[in-house]
Formats: C-alpha cells, structure tokens, sequence
C-alpha cells in the first residue's frame, strides 16, 4: 500500500527517534517499522485517515521508554558491546579491525620504548622531565595521523611546531632547578595537547564543532585513562603482594620496566578506546558534570570564605596561588566538560543555572586570586612564576566573565545555546598560545633564571 | 472488558508459542491473531512483543528469520521450535491445573449455601 509523502516523513522521523535508543538495534527497528506500518495500514482500512491512523499505531505501538527498557533488559550486552574491541560486523569498518588494533598496539609500545631510551640515555631527572612530552606524544598524534589519514600538509604543520618546541625545550641553557625551566615542563604539555588536538580534528582546526569533539575527547580520555590506571594499579598491587610473600621482590622490574611501559601505553590505548566507543562515557558524561558541579560550587565557596576570612592577602602562601590556579583549571574543565556534554537544542534548565552559579563562584576566587597576586607582585616585585600565574589568571578571567554573560543570556532565553559553545571553542587556542609563550619567551626575558 | 496486566503478562508466552504452534508469523500477525482469539479484550503493548520474541528466540523456543512482505519490506518470521513445543506442553499441562481449580472454585462459590451446609 502507497503511503503519502507526509506519512512517510512521520515513520521516517519516528525511525530516527527510535534508533537513538542503544538497546535497540537497527534489525530491531525495521521489524518494529514494519510492525508500525501493517498497523498503519489496517487502521486506514476501518476508515481513520492518515494523521489518525499514524497516532493510534504509535500509542499501541506503547511507551518508547518503556519498551526500549524491555529491549535493554533482554539484550543487555547491546549497551556493553560497544565496548567491545573489535565490531562485530566488520563491513561497517573501513580497515579490518585487527589492523587497527595491530597499529595501537605497536604505538603503545613504541611510546613505552621511547620513554625507556629517554631514561636510559637522556639521564638527568630534569633534561627527562623535559623531553617527556616530546617522546610520548608523536606516538597519539602518530595514531590520529593514521586514523584520520593526515594529509602531507597537516603532518608537516605539526612537525614544524612540534621540532621548534623540541629545540627549544633542550637548546636553552637552563639554570639546573630555575622557575622558567619548571615553568617551561608544566607548559609545554599544553602546547603538544593542542597539537595533538590539531590531529585529532585531522587538521580541520577551524571548525568549532571538530574543536568540541577534541575537548568531548579530552574529557573521555581522562575517564578512561584513570579506569585503566585503577585496574592496572589492583593488578600490579596483587602481583606485588603475591610476589612478596614467595620471596621475589618486583621494585626493580616494576621501576625499570611495567611503569614506563604501562604510563604512555595506556595513554594511547585510551585514546583508542574513546575513538572505539564514545557512546558508552557519552552516557557517563552528564552525569559526571551533575554530581560534580554542585559539589565544586560548594568547594568553591568554601574556599573563597577561607580566603576572605583570612584577611591579609600579601602574606598568602605562594603555594597557596599555585594550588588555587590548578583548582581554577580543574573548574574550567569541568565547565567545559559539561557544556560539551549538553545537548544544544535542549531548552535552559536547572543545570544551566547552576553552571552559571558556578561560573560567579569561580570568578570570585578568580578575583580574590588577582588582588593577592598584584600585592604581592606590588610587594615583592616580579619572577617568571608570578607572571605566569598572573597570566593565566587574566587568561581565566576574560573565559569566566564572557562565560557567565553568554550563559546569563541562554538561561533567559535571549541566546542560543550554541553561542555559549562556540565561545568556548574560539577561545581554547588561547591557552595554547600563552602555553608556548611561556615556554619560549620566559627564558629569554628572564635569562633562564 | 480490560484483562488485568499481570495476568496478560502471565499468559503472554503460552499464547504466543500456542499461536506459533499452528503456523509461522511475523510479529503484527501474532498480535492479531491474538487480538481476535480473545474478541479485542487481550490488549498488548505492541512494542512489548519484540523483547518477548528475542526472549524466546535466546531460550530456544523459537526460531526467526528474514523474510520479505508483500510490499518488499524486510519482515522477521518465527517459528517454534521442537524445544518450543516441549515447553508449549509444559506451559499446558500447567495452565490446565490452573484453569481447572479456577473452574471448581468459581463452581463451588456459585452455590455457597448448600455446600457450607453439609459441611457443617
């Protein structure tokens, strides 16, 4: 039987929207569509017409919550297979599956071998600390390359920074235990991950909805990587134990070989596994912002009241500053974690507005931070650590204060949700730039002191 | 007359394996056989019967395949299996017990008096 255009468009729209289900497979869609569709027909047999006929199927058709939680309960591994390591029918896969894992396995291992040569050869704590970056990373740009088969021209645009930075991180005389050199290893991290980023979005650094899918990426590779540290650290700890109690002593095995392996190898191999599934942390993700945003309010607020309370801000502990920067950053994250993890078409909820009290929260303390670092820079003059600190805290402040404006405007309706996103998106850069100021420029400016 | 969810629930696998007893079927035309052996009062959520079906197919009660309608649709047919056909028996005699001490106790609670009386 011919349906008409406009009742095709509805089974078509009600397909998408059953698909979105995980437990609910393709197959199961079309047998459910043809269900709809038999239903369909014989309603218009008894005389309803189109519109009728299609609502009466759907209602019979039962609640999609309900009966995509009976699909669930009966195939549960659906939601679970996701993550297994090879998919299942290969025709959908570009390159034979075994091929991939092949080439993260050699990269894994390649980015332990690296780490080993660098202790072996480069010997000296701080010239390893250094290079560590350098050695780990080309093997995760090296798996993005493959992945998304760079182009010549994106390859050579990230070796030239990439070999400037390598130059530059060991060419500069350093002053052995100086601030710029500490400053310069905690920086340039930064400055690969954003190059990392650049073959992630397979050179299509342009785009804010491929820069979005880098910070998505991000924060599943930090969920993943910690899951494999934890399993990693049970199973090490057990082995440990268990050796112990024989007589053998696995210190030195455990030193010289598991860790520089298993650090950058799992590193990678996370990596692949947010590439394999990112549906299944997708799930993970919203959740994770919910439960911590509020408590992160509330840890903020803590803070701030401490803060003020404790009156004289020239005399705060310069580690103080310190540990209040990466909590700022850990905040970022969160911010932005989360907005990556909400769906932009939804309308302005509660969660929104407490991003935004999140937001207000973090501005303070960021405040708060400002007034103590300009004191003390008034009081004590300036060094390459209270620029930087200062830096990254005028940095945090213009990404908070734009933030919380956008967002203000997206809760009251005046903006779409996607402004808020693409603010985020066209600032992250950035931080890559002042990243790779610090590491080249300091030294020069403060005689590598 | 609406059947109570529970017992549609309770009767679901018999009915469906019974009705795939007398031949193979896609999914609506099980319902609709259902539908009319029971004169429209067995309502099921249509959604519902699918994870059945699978349930049945994993515990080997039935089989589906592939097939095409007359519309050149994709369309899953199941069949029972010999498997099927054991428990079918099973899931029989059982509802049988059941149907019969139903029987005797709405017999006994049509003429209470009597019956009391001799007991007494």
């Amino acid at each position: 039987m011919e349906l008409h255009a406009e009742q095709e468009a509805q089974i078509g729209r009600w397909r998408g929207w059953v698909q979105r289900r995980q437990a609910i497979s393709p197959a199961d869609v079309d047998e459910l569509e043809d269900h709809l569709r038999e239903q369909v027909a014989d309603l218009r047999a008894t005389g309803l017409d189109d519109d009728e006929a299609f609502l009466v199927a759907i209602k019979r058709m039962g609640n999609l919550d309900a009966v995509s939680h009976e699909f669930a309960r009966e195939h549960s591994e659906r939601l679970w297979k996701q993550l297994v390591l090879l998919p299942e029918d290969a025709e959908d896969a570009g390159a034979p599956p075994w091929r991939e894992l092949g080439v993260v396995l050699a990269l894994a291992v390649g980015a332990g071998l690296a780490v080993k040569a660098g202790t072996a050869w480069l010997g000296d704590e701080a010239v390893l600390a250094r290079n560590l970056g350098l050695l780990v990373l080309p093997f995760l740009a090296g798996y993005f390359a493959w992945k998304r088969r760079l182009t010549a021209r994106v390859v050579a645009g990230l070796l030239v920074p990439f070999a400037l930075l390598a130059v530059v991180l060991n060419v500069y005389p350093f002053v052995p235990g100086g601030s710029t050199e500490l400053l310069a290893v905690l920086h340039a991290p930064v400055v690969l991950w954003l190059l990392a980023g650049v073959a992630y979005v397979g050179g299509r650094w342009r785009s804010d909805g491929r820069r979005m899918d880098f910070v998505r990426f991000t924060g599943e590779l930090v969920i993943y990587y910690t899951l494999l540290a934890l399993g990693g650290a049970v199973l090490v700890g057990l082995t440990f134990g268990a050796l112990q109690v024989v007589g053998i002593d696995l210190e030195p095995v455990m030193e010289d070989w598991i860790l520089p392996f298993a650090v950058p190898g799992a590193l990678v191999v996370a990596a692949w596994l947010v590439e394999a599934k990112q549906n299944v942390v997708e799930n993970i993700a919203p959740v994770l912002t919910r439960v911590f945003t509020p408590l992160t309010i509330l840890m903020l607020l803590a803070l701030l009241a401490v803060l003020t309370a404790a009156g004289g801000l020239v005399d705060v502990d310069r580690g103080l500053l310190i540990l209040m920067d990466a909590i700022l950053v850990l905040v970022l994250a969160l911010l932005l974690y989360s907005i990556s993890a909400r769906d932009p078409l939804e309308p302005p909820g509660l969660f929104d507005g407490l991003q935004l009290v999140l937001v207000v929260a973090a501005l303070a303390v960021d405040a708060v931070m400002l007034t103590a670092m300009l004191t003390r820079i008034a009081e004590f003059g300036s060094s390459p650590n209270k620029i930087a600190a200062l830096g990254l805290n005028l940095l945090l402040l213009v990404h908070l204060v734009r933030t919380g404006w956008l967002s203000a405007g997206c809760l009251r309706g005046r903006r779409p949700f996607a402004v808020l996103e693409r603010w985020q998106t066209r600032y992250l850069p950035v931080y890559g730039v002042w990243a790779a100021i610090v590491v080249v420029v300091f030294p020069l400016v403060f005689a590598f002191a | 007359m609406r059947i109570d969810k529970d017992l549609v629930a309770a009767s679901a696998t018999p009915l469906v394996l019974g009705i795939l007893a007398d031949g193979d079927l896609y999914g609506y035309a099980i319902l609709k056989r259902v539908s009319e052996l029971s004169g429209g009062s067995m309502q099921w959520t249509d959604g519902m019967l699918y994870p059945l079906l699978h349930r049945l197919e994993r515990l080997g009660y039935v089989s589906s395949s592939w097939g095409t309608s007359e519309a050149g649709r994709r369309r899953k047919h199941y069949a029972i299996t010999p498997a099927g056909q054991a428990a079918l028996a099973d899931r029989q005699e059982q509802w049988t017990v059941v149907a019969d001490a139903l029987r005797q106790v709405w017999q006994a609670a049509q003429q209470p008096p009597a019956t009391t009386e001799r007991w007494a």
